[in-house]
């Protein structure tokens, strides 16, 4: 088994009356690209916030690289990069100085060519003397990304890195952090409201709702990842549905919404039903395989 | 580690536009009251000597740029404060706002080491405000009115301070200046630490000087007890240097006061510091 890179243990921290999170545990091994998921307010900022020390947590432990946080701290931050929440940087310094004033207390020794390597990364290059007041808000999440990978961390938490971003910076993002994971085997702690983001990249993922851990494990032992969730374009829906009771009585069909039936099925079971369609006069617009993460992420949630 | 960070903090403020709005500010204020003084100096110098004329009779240049800097130091000395607390109130609560704290505190280095940093960053900038308003007082002074011996009048009455004693008293007292403007400028950070938002501290460190300003000159008994420990009551004890004779003890034990309130202040500031909740 891979060594435990994050280990979270029953934490809680309250606020006065107010418990932002009641008991939130986890583990993150070593070369995880480990999603962590939970509506807004479940407690997923004051998680991160506890483990990068900016929140003191009232109950819990924390092991970070098998050391205990509190006692540990700043060997622990200097493995560690990371974007919380929205990136802010000092708006009257230019990029490059931005960068060179966290690479200075990073703990490694940043060169102006690893600054300038960094900036090319992120697709900021010829933009690094601007100062910072005149960036956009994906930019500045491009610059956050350098800042965080900076001095070569073997940590990375990213908190909401996608947002604000246009599709291909998206994709980039997602990219970047397969790339972390595959050729420098880094670990990524991957906290994001885009649910398909996780289903796509993550390799483990806990969910936490009103302060609690739900669950945690393997996204597709979770996930059970022979079913797919398969949504049908037809003609007349309301028939299909029945076909697809008829011929798979045990499985879940799970809404009808306008033109197109959403079918909880097997991948190898999909020429099937769409013969049945088709024998039955069924016309088929398009197949998708659907999120199947978002159904399971609002079950787990809703119950 | 230590030193990047003190590195980093001076960085920050050398960037920030409102660093210069002080310097700036002792500038404009420096020249209007040169300018003034230049224009109609000596109308001002007869109305101070008018009470002596009949017993003293007042020759050479009196309207000099050793009684200008006096006279700078003590008006100006009251105002300082406030665009000290511009800059140090803004160094924690200023990153808390724009969200940077956020980050900094992410990062291999311990709170108080920061803390010190930008505490070391404030004081050096304090001490530049001084430097310059010292450079002009004294040095463009004399440049304009040349020099001579100073004539100041306390509550004793009227002390003359020969022309070669006046440099060393110039240089001790402005030492001590800067000792009441560092204390405000450790109220400011210690408040600073205590805020979401970098107005606050400023306003709060300005209320404070004026609220103990006004509890040190009300003539009510209750106070009495309080009084020599406040703060604002050894912000004009750099006036010390230019008594005869020189009231060491006085001196000393503003000093104490100023260094004692310092150590405070950055003691509660150090522990508000490092038990803060980062949740901008």
């Amino acid at each position: 088994m891979a060594e435990k890179i994050i280990e979270v243990k029953k934490l809680a921290r309250h606020f006065g009356k107010f418990k932002a999170i009641e008991e939130v545990s986890f583990d993150v091994f070593q070369g995880d690209v480990f999603g962590f998921l939970g509506p807004n307010g479940a407690g997923k900022s004051t998680t991160i916030r506890s483990i990068l020390t900016l929140i003191k947590p009232t109950a819990g432990e924390i092991y970070v690289f098998g050391k205990e946080l509190n006692r540990h701290r700043n060997f622990i931050l200097g493995k560690i990069g990371c974007i919380v929440e929205k990136p802010d940087f000092y708006r009257y310094l230019s990029a490059e100085k931005n960068l060179q004033i966290f690479g200075r207390i990073s703990g490694a020794d940043i060169s102006k060519s690893r600054i300038g390597e960094m900036l090319e990364f992120v697709g900021l290059k010829g933009r690094e003397k601007d100062k910072l007041g005149g960036f956009s808000h994906g930019m500045k999440q491009r610059l956050g990304i350098a800042q965080a990978l900076l001095h070569d961390p073997e940590l990375i938490i990213l908190d909401e890195p996608t947002t604000g971003l246009d599709p291909q910076g998206i994709i980039d993002i997602r990219n970047l952090i397969l790339q972390l994971k595959n050729e420098r085997n880094k670990t990524v702690v991957l906290s994001s409201q885009i649910l398909s983001e996780i289903e796509l990249i993550a390799n483990r993922m806990v969910i936490i709702n009103k302060g609690r851990s739900v669950v945690q494990g393997i996204v597709s032992d979770l996930l059970h990842s022979e079913d797919l969730v398969v949504a049908f374009e037809v003609d007349d829906p309301v028939k299909a549905r029945q076909i697809a009771v008829n011929n798979f009585p045990e499985n879940e069909i799970s809404r009808i919404e306008d033109k197109s039936i959403r079918i909880h099925l097997a991948k190898d079971n999909i020429p099937q039903i769409t013969k049945a369609f088709m024998e039955n006069g069924i016309s088929i617009y398009s197949i998708e395989s659907k999120r199947k993460l978002e159904d399971y992420f609002l079950k787990l949630i809703n119950n | 580690m230590f030193l990047k960070s003190i590195y980093n903090e001076f960085i920050k403020i050398a960037a920030k536009p409102r660093s210069y709005l002080g310097l700036a500010a002792v500038t404009l204020l420096v020249g209007v009251i040169l300018f003034a003084m230049k224009a109609d100096g000596l109308s001002f110098i007869s109305f101070i000597t008018a009470s002596f004329e009949q017993t003293l009779s007042f020759e050479g240049n009196i309207l000099n740029g050793n009684l200008i800097a006096f006279l700078i130091l003590q008006m100006l000395i009251i105002h300082i404060p406030l665009l000290v607390a511009l800059v140090t109130g803004d160094l924690v609560s200023g990153e808390g706002a724009m969200g940077t704290l956020r980050l900094l505190l992410t990062k291999p280095i311990s709170r108080t080491k920061i803390l010190f940093s930008k505490f070391l960053a404030g004081a050096f900038y304090t001490f530049l405000i001084i430097l310059w308003l010292g450079f002009l007082a004294l040095v463009v002074g004399r440049i304009v009115f040349g020099t001579g011996d100073l004539m100041v009048l306390n509550s004793d009455g009227l002390v003359i301070i020969q022309e070669p004693d006046t440099a060393w008293r110039f240089l001790s007292g402005m030492c001590v200046a800067y000792l009441a403007l560092l204390t405000v400028a450790t109220l400011s950070i210690t408040l600073s630490c205590f805020s979401e938002n970098s107005i606050g501290p400023i306003v709060s460190t300005m209320a404070i000087i004026i609220l103990f300003t006004i509890i040190g000159t009300l003539d009510v008994k209750i106070f009495d007890h309080i009084k020599p420990f406040l703060f604002t009551t050894h912000m004009a004890a750099w006036r010390n240097f230019f008594e005869d004779p020189l009231p060491v003890k006085e001196i000393l034990k503003s000093a104490g006061i100023l260094v004692i309130h310092i150590i405070v202040l950055l003691g509660i500031a150090v522990f508000k510091f490092n038990k803060k909740d980062i949740l901008s």
